[in-house]
């Protein structure tokens, strides 16, 4: 069993050798479900999680119908085999939760009076499990949304930060938090933007940082979220560019 | 008019209050700004961006491609690749009447049948109406039926339906062309013509694409002869 | 739901030996086989069979073993046909067609005998090896049968056995392969009207009368399956266990 590391910075290197505000490689990639009618695998590091977009097509059961406007549906969970101890099929309250904030998070970008009536389905599915998977995922679903054609006003954003301890105890604030920063960490923050209007659209945390901390971390996760849109963007024009 | 910019939900096209948002489009202030993955155009102060992809969303006089899905009473579900299915009244079906009391609508209209039909209205439900009856309309019985993406109809028809009878010219096809997606062949050459639609599907975004379509058939069609 | 004109077509097509994505009746489709794909599981493959995509992961834990054979390790298949993979599949616990395929699959496995269970005992009686093999579908498109089983053989092949020290179980850095030996494959079958083609597509599968699995371990028959609403004839049953066995080299070749 894996034993608490004495710190998970020092010198301002982390276990994986990155700096304070560094985020993992980042890869984006369109179109992995060819019979989704959008899809996207986003790679945060070791993290990879794939979402797929159904719809607007026909709402089953008839009682969720609402008569003016598409109901956008997620579904996060996670392959039994992608993490260290295999998760028992299907989804169970954690990823019950995760899938209702990240449809939230959608929600307010979707433009879903355009369908009244339908559904739209969005499934994120980790394929491999290296902490901020469900932040992962809404980049994904974000992309696999545009490349659908869903319209919305823009695209969905996010990277996750948090607090982790130096070799003195004292806490230091991250950006894009690997799985021993998650395990051992003080705090995880889960954080995601609307780009087009600049609004939080998700946002958790368990932990504990100063309102100061936690300032510092969101202008760190910020740059992380430039960079990360600016990838997303590249990926959506990467099938029509080109030859 | 402007070239047209690969762009993406949330990018700004232009700025300004003298332009108006057309399709595919949102306004945000002075900015308009699209909201599809799509090639935005501004044509006088009008800006619009094609989408690339999404699912079919009927119009009323769109020519589509439907199947039965279910008979009732006096009307058919017909299911057009769109989230929502069309209905066929009795009257629309064919030109003669039908007696409720005496007919069988299967007979006319069985589930699994294929027809060339047209919306004749849309209502606020989103509930489309579809006809059988006029030219061109009719049930389909034999031939290929194949799926492209609707966001493609516009270039597999081209200007003045100019694409459409290049391909049927060159490859002796007869074709239908829904607006839904759905495209309908017989005879001629008709591995062909679907290998051509393929390759307007494909490069439907780029520019020259008659230019590039109208070479490749004439090389396909020239080389076969040789 | 298929409808009639593609139906017709289909048909026509069958009895000029042709289908209609050009292939010959008796042709698999492209296949490719990516192993140690997902770094967490103990083994992992990705396999492609034309546009169905499948992916399987092994996890292995320590657990009891039955009561009734307290030296062998348990060997456990789960399949599930993802919503993300299809338009018309549907969320919520495996469906028949689903524990169809993962019972399938592990019969196939089970009766070729290609894990060796008695090197799975961790204590006799007490603990032994639990191999989970979990398949799921990434995108579907047809014969998923035998992309899983491709995938589930390919997965075992390169899996490796965690060390269980001090009451722990240790994953990482690990030497010792899991005991599998030999190779199984399968070749699914489905008749539309009169004619039998092999590793049929989903449009295929929408329109087929009747299915049949075949398992092959060295030229041999070790599982079958059969499905569908109507039957196949004894010449035709004879013809798919010949074909199934010429496929069965193609298949291996897949698995390298």
């Amino acid at each position: 069993m894996e034993v608490k590391p004495k710190f998970l910075i020092k010198n301002g290197k982390r276990l994986d050798g990155r700096k304070v505000g560094e985020w993992r490689e980042i890869k984006i990639t369109t179109g992995v479900i060819p019979n989704a009618d959008g899809s996207c695998q986003v790679d945060f590091g070791k993290t990879k999680v794939i979402a797929a977009v159904y719809g607007p097509r026909e709402l089953h059961p008839k009682h969720m119908v609402l008569s003016d406007r598409a109901l956008v549906r997620a579904r996060y969970d996670m392959l039994s085999f992608s993490v260290e101890d295999r998760k028992r099929p299907g989804p169970g309250r954690r990823e019950i939760e995760i899938s209702k904030v990240i449809a939230e998070a959608l929600r307010s970008v979707v433009m879903v009076e355009k369908f009244p009536r339908s559904v739209i389905d969005v499934f994120v599915t980790v394929i491999q499990a290296d902490a901020s998977t469900r932040i992962a995922g809404l980049n994904a679903a974000s992309v696999a949304l545009a490349d659908a054609g869903i319209p919305m006003k823009g695209l969905v954003t996010g990277v996750a930060f948090g607090k982790i301890y130096d070799e003195t105890g004292k806490g230091v604030m991250v950006a894009d938090v690997f799985k021993p920063e998650d395990q051992w960490g003080e705090a995880d923050i889960a954080y995601a933007k609307s780009i087009a209007n600049d609004e939080v659209v998700l946002l958790q945390m368990d932990g504990d940082v100063t309102k100061k901390e936690f300032l510092e971390g969101k202008a760190m996760a910020d740059k992380a979220i430039e960079y990360t849109y600016q990838e997303q963007v590249k990926a959506l024009k990467a099938k029509y560019e080109g030859d | 008019m402007t070239e047209k910019n690969l762009i993406v939900p949330g990018e700004v096209i232009v700025e300004g209050m003298d332009y108006l948002p057309g399709d595919g489009t949102y306004r945000d202030g002075k900015m308009i700004k699209s909201s599809l993955l799509g090639l935005a155009q501004t044509r006088d102060r009008l800006v619009r961006v094609i989408p690339l992809s999404g699912r079919y969303m009927p119009k009323r006089d769109d020519p589509v491609i439907g199947i039965i899905k279910e008979v009732r009473y006096s009307n058919w579900v017909v299911e057009i690749k769109s989230p929502y299915d069309a209905l066929m009244m009795v009257g629309e079906a064919v030109d003669r009447f039908i007696d409720l009391k005496k007919d069988k609508l299967s007979n006319f209209f069985n589930v699994g049948e294929a027809l060339i039909c047209r919306i004749t209205n849309v209502d606020e439900s989103m509930t489309p109406m579809v006809t059988a009856r006029g030219p061109g309309l009719r049930k389909l019985t034999d031939g290929r039926i194949i799926d492209v993406s609707p966001s493609k109809i516009p270039r597999i028809i081209g200007k003045n339906a100019s694409m459409v009878s290049l391909i049927k010219d060159r490859t002796g096809t007869k074709m239908f062309v829904g607006q839904n997606g759905r495209i309908w062949l017989q005879g001629g050459d008709e591995e062909l013509a679907i290998k051509v639609i393929r390759m307007i599907e494909k490069d439907a975004h780029k520019v020259g694409l008659t230019d590039s379509i109208q070479k490749f058939l004439e090389g396909e069609v020239s080389g076969s002869k040789a | 739901m298929i409808d009639k004109v593609t139906l017709k077509l289909m048909n026509d097509s069958f009895k000029k030996g042709v289908r209609l994505d050009g292939r010959k009746l008796d042709e698999f489709r492209d296949i490719t086989v990516e192993t140690g794909v997902i770094s967490k599981a103990e083994g992992s493959a990705m396999v492609s069979l034309g546009n169905s995509k499948v992916l399987v992961g092994v996890k292995v834990n320590a657990g009891e073993p039955y009561s009734d054979s307290p030296d062998s390790g348990v060997l456990m298949t789960g399949a599930e046909l993802t919503a993300y993979s299809h338009d018309s599949f549907e969320t919520g616990p495996p469906s028949p067609a689903a524990i169809e395929i993962a019972r399938v699959v592990d019969r196939a496995i089970r009766e070729a005998k290609i894990i060796d269970v008695s090197k799975l005992v961790i204590k006799s009686g007490e603990k032994v090896w639990l191999v989970f093999v979990d398949i799921y579908t990434i995108n579907a498109d047809g014969n998923i049968f035998d992309a899983a089983t491709l995938g589930a053989m390919a997965a075992l092949a390169t899996a490796k056995l965690p060390i269980f020290k001090d009451g722990e179980i240790i994953r990482e850095n690990l030497k010792d392969s899991l005991p599998v030996d030999g190779k199984v494959v399968s070749s699914t079958f489905v008749k539309v009207g009169e004619s039998v083609l092999v590793d049929p597509t989903m449009q295929e599968e929408s329109a087929l009368d009747a299915r049949l699995t075949i398992g092959i371990k060295d030229g041999n028959i070790v599982s079958l399956q059969k499905g569908g609403n109507h039957g196949f004839n004894d010449q035709e049953v004879e013809d798919m266990i010949d074909r199934s066995i010429v496929h069965s080299k193609k298949l291996l070749k897949a698995l390298k």
